[in-house]
């Protein structure tokens, strides 16, 4: 059983899927509630235990169908896929329960198209198949369009359309980049990939660097680089906040995938082709740190303005790919983890926030006090603290980490200064959000309080997010160490190569 | 052949990217069909032009790669579901918005004739 451990993360979504449009669970809200919580319970502990079995044993490499590495499909269990496709079934067992508070009752396949996602974010972290991240990406996002059109108006239709538009097209070039470096490679195993890319010679080097900015151009539209970046504030921000939670991981697809194809394949061992996305990676992670900025302060309400952190963290974590050493691939994967889990809890605070806020919403104007001030302002003043990165949070330690990866590059000069100022706008942005939406108050006499209380199920998913930010902090040493470790292992290319090609099961 | 082959891809791409940027919904569904038809012989001639090879391994000296095959059939399968789903979407966007504007420009106009009406 424990060797097939890799496979599950991907199988067991699929099943729950499956399991919920089946006729007890497609019939009755309340058996598919359950069912789906149960299901996505189990994801998490299997993605758990694959994590602790990778972290002891070292890469697990599973092949589909026992056909052997450069032929067949394999799954690569690494500390780094592990460590993502935890943190993915984290966040779907948080966003199911969340949902199960009345959200998924406007639409009937919530809970299936949930699993669905998991289930190719899952796969696209732990394939070691290059066209295999072509298909799992088609999976979450095929499940991601419909789940931005649950419970949708037609404001709603519109993101989405432009949406899915965008992605399609970004598939064609994924495919043609795909195309090409099959055509010079031979071959579309990563490990194999990378063994293969320092061997190329004349002509064939120029094609497969266009391979590889292609598929630059297509992780840039999945992560929302800059100047791709401009579906994300509006998709976000018109999805349901729920939704937009766990959209909070997606854009992270894109990163892994940067990071796997410009580490592993383009990386140090490439020869001719050695780091070749580097130059344009940090140029245009630092531009998209600045205008995400610029977005945060100019955001009209509270999911926009999320929606523009992600679109900040989008460019901290690129600005650290492109420095490719260890050290910044571990605070990477530290940050990494810190901002998925506190922008995903900034969207459902933005939820409650809206609910209790009646006809004002989200917007940062002033309007009705919500109904538990204390509680939403906590859950508000400790993500805010945590995103900006004050102390004591995970923040700060991710921010500090950051900031000393780069001081010894040539870069900080830049990073510098364009970093912390961000933080610091940041830091006034979120403020000013959080006096419009708690302090400033119309005193309208006639406006009557029916504000309902939050659903203590969706409080409890917002305080466990948000109570992973000091638990990151706490649990700092064994964490950062699991992280250098999985930095060290991604880097370790031949290491890497050995175990997919030939020491697979 | 290879002329011939890579010309008609190059067609098939630039008129995609014409009917793309229409920015109506019906060119831009034609657009995505033929840009995904060019991927697919893209990806097909990625396995190299050759005529004349087995597809069997065994029944010849040469054989064709089979790996570009399976590429193309996976994208076909791929390709079809997303253009039902946008076409589903587009008919959606239709009905909702008032317009067929990828970008829902005209339904400004249209809300404001409406106002003042």
């Amino acid at each position: 059983m424990i060797q097939h451990l890799a496979s599950l993360p991907i199988l067991l979504p699929m099943l729950a899927a499956v399991i919920l449009l089946l006729p007890p669970c497609g019939k009755s809200l309340y058996i598919r509630r359950i069912a789906s919580s149960i299901m996505a319970i189990i994801t998490f502990v299997v993605s758990v235990l694959l994590l602790i079995h990778v972290h002891n044993t070292g890469i697990n490499v599973y092949a589909i169908g026992n056909w052997s590495a450069p032929f067949g499909i394999v799954l690569v269990a690494d500390m780094l896929s592990t460590l993502l496709v935890a943190l993915m079934s984290l966040l779907g067992l948080g966003v199911i329960l969340y949902a199960c508070a009345g959200d998924d009752a406007k639409g009937n396949f919530f809970h299936p198209l949930v699993h669905f996602l998991i289930l190719g974010v899952n796969g696209a972290f732990l394939t070691g198949d290059l066209f295999n991240v072509f298909v799992f990406f088609e999976v979450l996002l095929i499940a991601s369009y419909s789940l931005l059109m649950h419970a949708g108006d037609k404001q709603n239709t519109r993101a989405a359309l432009q949406y899915v538009i965008l992605n399609l097209v970004g598939s064609s070039v994924f495919l043609i980049g795909l195309g090409i470096l099959y055509g010079v490679l031979g071959t579309l195993n990563i490990a194999d990939m990378a063994q293969k890319v320092s061997e190329l010679s004349g002509d064939d080097v120029y094609l497969a660097k266009a391979g590889g900015l292609l598929l630059l151009v297509v992780f840039a539209l999945k992560g929302a680089l800059l100047p791709l970046h401009l579906w994300l504030p509006n998709t976000y921000a018109s999805a349901k906040p729920v939704v937009a939670a766990l959209f909070a991981i997606m854009t992270k697809v894109g990163v892994y995938a940067m990071l796997r194809v410009y580490t592993v394949i383009f990386g140090e061992q490439a020869g001719e082709l050695e780091h070749m996305a580097q130059p344009w990676l940090w140029g245009l992670a630092i531009a998209t740190i600045i205008v995400g900025a610029i977005g945060v302060v100019a955001a009209q309400d509270l999911r926009k303005l999320t929606a523009n952190l992600v679109v900040v963290s989008v460019g901290t974590l690129v600005a650290l790919i492109a420095l490719q050493n260890v050290n910044a691939t571990a605070a990477l994967l530290y940050y990494l983890v810190h901002s998925t889990l506190v922008c995903a809890a900034l969207f459902l605070l933005a939820d409650l926030i809206a609910t209790q806020r009646g006809k004002a919403a989200d917007r940062l104007v002033g309007g009705r006090m919500v109904n538990q001030p204390f509680l939403l302002g906590g859950c508000f003043i400790i993500a805010v603290l945590s995103v900006v990165g004050m102390p004591p949070l995970s923040g700060f330690i991710g921010k500090i980490w950051i900031l000393k990866t780069t001081l010894n590059s040539e870069q900080a000069l830049l990073f510098w200064p364009v970093y912390l100022i961000t933080s610091f706008v940041l830091l006034i942005a979120l403020s000013r959000a959080g006096t419009s939406l708690f302090w400033e108050r119309k005193d309208r006499k006639n406006e009557s309080s029916d504000g309902v209380n939050a659903h203590p199920l969706q409080v409890i998913v917002i305080v466990s997010l948000l109570a992973c930010s000091p638990l990151l902090v706490i649990f700092g040493g064994p964490i950062s160490e699991y992280m250098l470790g999985a930095a060290t292992q991604l880097h370790d290319i031949s290491g890497g190569i050995n175990a997919v090609l030939r020491g697979g099961m | 052949m290879e002329l011939l082959y890579a010309s008609c891809v190059g067609v098939l791409v630039s008129c995609g990217v014409f009917l793309l940027l229409r920015a109506r919904t019906f060119p831009v569904v034609l657009g995505l069909t033929m840009i995904s038809y060019a991927v697919n012989l893209f990806l097909f001639s990625a396995g190299r032009l050759t005529i004349n090879k087995a597809v069997v391994l065994g029944t010849g000296a040469d054989y064709a790669d089979p790996l570009p095959q399976a590429l193309v059939l996976t994208a076909i399968v791929i390709g079809f579901a997303m253009t039902a789903f946008v076409v589903i979407l587009a008919i959606r966007g239709r009905a909702d918005l008032g317009s067929d504007h990828v970008d829902g420009h005209l339904v400004k106009n249209s809300a404001e004739s409406k106002e003042q009406k």
